[in-house]
């Protein structure tokens, strides 16, 4: 979205942070690390509006009146996309569990940096199966480990073959399933959310999973412009909330929730992340000194914290 | 092709061409033309409802909401029998449809091959024994599959390996019609270049499509099927709801931005397919099987060694019921 600020129909809005935060963050900028988990042909590239189509690393910079945001989008090829997908999942859980890792061990360095650089995951946009009646057995085995690592925002993206019942009922059943395998969803609700907060989350909640249709392409339709996708019955609107939920999703993503989901990956999984691996080294110190104490073999090499990468390394798209 | 009494000054050839009533060549004609086709691919790519606008009736009812409890785990894959009566000008079809819902849809799908293959296999080796007996059985059903119709998910992208390995092991013993379900997610644009990119794909593993080019006599033919090879995946786009509109009775897919009539050659590939599959080439496709696919496998299996011909025996060592046209013969 490198289009001038003054094109409105690719102002997002995050120009709106309140006043307090806005000095600290305007100097600085955000880092927003996304990752978008799905098949092949799920539709995750037409999610990423960007200039060129090969794939490279992409990193945009996004900037409104002065608010900087670096976004940094990384894919996932050949998930899911095998006859045998157990354990597709390792590469992925692994790749955000290696951002954490960097990040502590630039904390922990004596000499750190006043600001550490962030690669760390604040966003999962996890793609659903448009033509399934529910969740697969992949999407609650993988659903089920992401969602403790990391922010998991679930979409279904080139919703274009499903009628508006079709959506609904789609959401209908999702949403009964996550309940039912108590898969947590970003927002995560809090006793300290204020009420309006509570509000804008529980409609949040109700939309979820986005049905977004994406587009690269700008078509002319009856004289106007407007980005979408043309099929032989009909041109989709991708900024037509009627047909798509990609405004919705654009706006919690980069607008509403921005520094939220950034919050959320610092205190919540970076803590979580962080604290067990103290611990894990803390336990194996103890071990070794009570080896080198009595005198004994020192004990087994520990296991290693990170789980070995089985699958293909991640790309940055 | 009703019958007619046959007139006194009439031909030999047309005497034969419209049967007599008590003839057998009309039982079986008015029984229908024995054709079966099994539907595979992956859940929610379309096969419930392309066989109810292939059949143009509800024969599988929509499924009940699913359960919850259930989504983390995988159906087995199951093998469901449709038998429907149809009749295409003037044809009569009994359509026996193999459903295979489950197909795909685990975390681990190498064992779904195997499955099909069984299946096919276990067909083969029916008519294998029925031919092999020295009293054979003139009733018998032939459930050979004559055509196979592979779901594609519609990635845009190319094959992935599941499609690849599917067509690769099941080609030599089926007639495999790939077919793009839920074609209506792709732009035009998009359905295109998937097209060109699954062909591509098709010719890079050397992959066993039926051919419909197989018989080479006819070079009226010949062409005709050199250009129906060209829609080859063919997009298909079908549903259960069905309007009126001033034409009669359409079935539509309807969304905000606009409907798509299944039947609408210029949207998708589903008439075309339709007619391939119960007019135009449901010869083909059965003397396919019959003559080509079904020897190849008699040849091997025999050849191997699996049974000598002969070993079927007699019809009536089997607990069956033996319907006889001649009085009751002994076995020798």
């Amino acid at each position: 979205m490198s289009a001038p600020a003054n094109d409105v129909q690719d102002y997002v809005g995050f120009d709106t942070i309140t006043q307090q935060m806005e000095r600290k963050f305007l100097k600085r900028g955000f880092n927003l690390n996304v990752i978008l988990v799905g098949e092949s042909g799920m539709g995750k590239s037409t999610l990423v509006i960007r200039k060129t189509t090969e794939i490279a690393p992409v990193t945009q910079m996004l900037e409104e009146n002065g608010v900087r945001v670096k976004l940094t989008i990384v894919d996932t090829p050949g998930f899911g996309d095998q006859c045998n997908n157990e354990g597709c999942w390792v590469p992925v859980i692994k790749y955000i569990k290696d951002q954490h890792a960097a990040y502590l061990e630039r904390e922990l360095k004596p000499n750190r940096e006043r600001i550490i650089v962030d690669t760390r995951v604040h966003a999962c946009l996890y793609f659903l199966n448009p033509g399934s009646r529910g969740l697969r057995p992949l999407d609650v085995e993988v659903l089920k480990r992401l969602t403790e690592v990391t922010n998991v925002i679930p979409v279904i993206a080139k919703s274009d073959s499903m009628t508006i019942e079709e959506r609904t009922a789609f959401k209908r059943h999702i949403k009964e399933e996550l309940a039912f395998h108590r898969i947590m969803l970003f927002p995560y609700a809090s006793d300290d959310d204020a009420d309006d907060d509570r509000v804008l989350n529980a409609s949040i909640r109700e939309l979820i999973p986005f049905a977004v249709v994406g587009s690269e392409e700008v078509i002319e339709v009856e004289g106007k412009l407007i980005r979408g996708r043309r099929h032989g019955w009909g041109v989709i609107n991708i900024f037509d909330e009627t047909h798509s939920d990609f405004v919705h999703l654009r706006n919690f993503m980069l607008r509403t929730h921005l520094s939220d989901l950034i919050e959320v990956t610092s205190q919540r999984h970076y803590e979580q992340f962080r604290t067990s691996q103290l611990r894990q080294i803390k336990e194996l110190r103890a071990q070794q000194a009570a080896a080198a104490a009595s005198g004994g073999a020192p004990p087994a090499q520990p296991q290693v914290p990170l789980s070995v990468m089985q699958h293909q390394p991640m790309t940055q798209v | 092709m009703a019958p007619s009494a046959p007139s006194i000054n009439s031909t030999m050839s047309s005497r034969m061409a419209t049967p007599r009533p008590s003839s057998y060549r009309y039982k079986s004609e008015k029984r229908g033309m024995t054709y079966n086709i099994m539907l595979v691919g992956q859940s929610g790519l379309g096969r419930r409802t392309f066989l109810n606008t292939l059949c143009e009736r509800e024969v599988i009812s929509p499924p009940d909401a699913p359960n919850p409890e259930t989504a983390n785990v995988a159906d087995p894959m199951r093998f469901d029998t449709y038998e429907v009566n149809l009749e295409e000008e003037g044809t009569r079809i009994s359509l026996t449809v193999i459903d295979t819902p489950g197909f795909g849809d685990g975390l681990n799908n190498t064992d779904c091959f195997k499955q099909l293959q069984d299946y096919i296999e276990a067909q083969f080796d029916e008519v294998l024994v029925e031919e092999s007996r020295i009293k054979r059985n003139r009733r018998y059903r032939d459930h050979r599959i004559h055509t196979l119709i592979y779901f594609i998910t519609p990635t845009g992208h190319s094959l992935r390996e599941l499609d690849i390995e599917l067509i690769r092991r099941l080609g030599e013993y089926v007639n495999i019609i790939p077919v793009i379900g839920r074609a209506d997610s792709l732009t035009v644009e998009e359905l295109a270049t998937f097209k060109q990119n699954v062909m591509r794909d098709i010719d890079y593993y050397k992959l066993p499509l039926y051919n419909f080019c197989w018989d080479e006599s006819d070079s009226e033919a010949l062409k005709e099927n050199r250009e129906i090879m060209d829609y080859t995946p063919f997009s298909v786009v079908t549903c259960d709801e069905v309007i009126d509109n001033e034409f009669g009775a359409v079935r539509v897919r309807r969304y905000p931005w606009g409907s798509i009539e299944v039947d609408d050659e210029g949207q998708c590939d589903f008439a075309l397919l339709r007619y391939i599959l119960l007019n135009s080439h449901i010869a083909d496709l059965i003397n396919f099987t019959e003559d080509v696919l079904y020897e190849n496998y008699r040849t091997k299996k025999l050849e191997v060694g699996g049974f000598a011909e002969g070993e079927g025996g007699d019809e009536e060592d089997d607990d069956e019921e033996d319907e006889q046209v001649l009085s009751t013969s002994k076995k020798d």
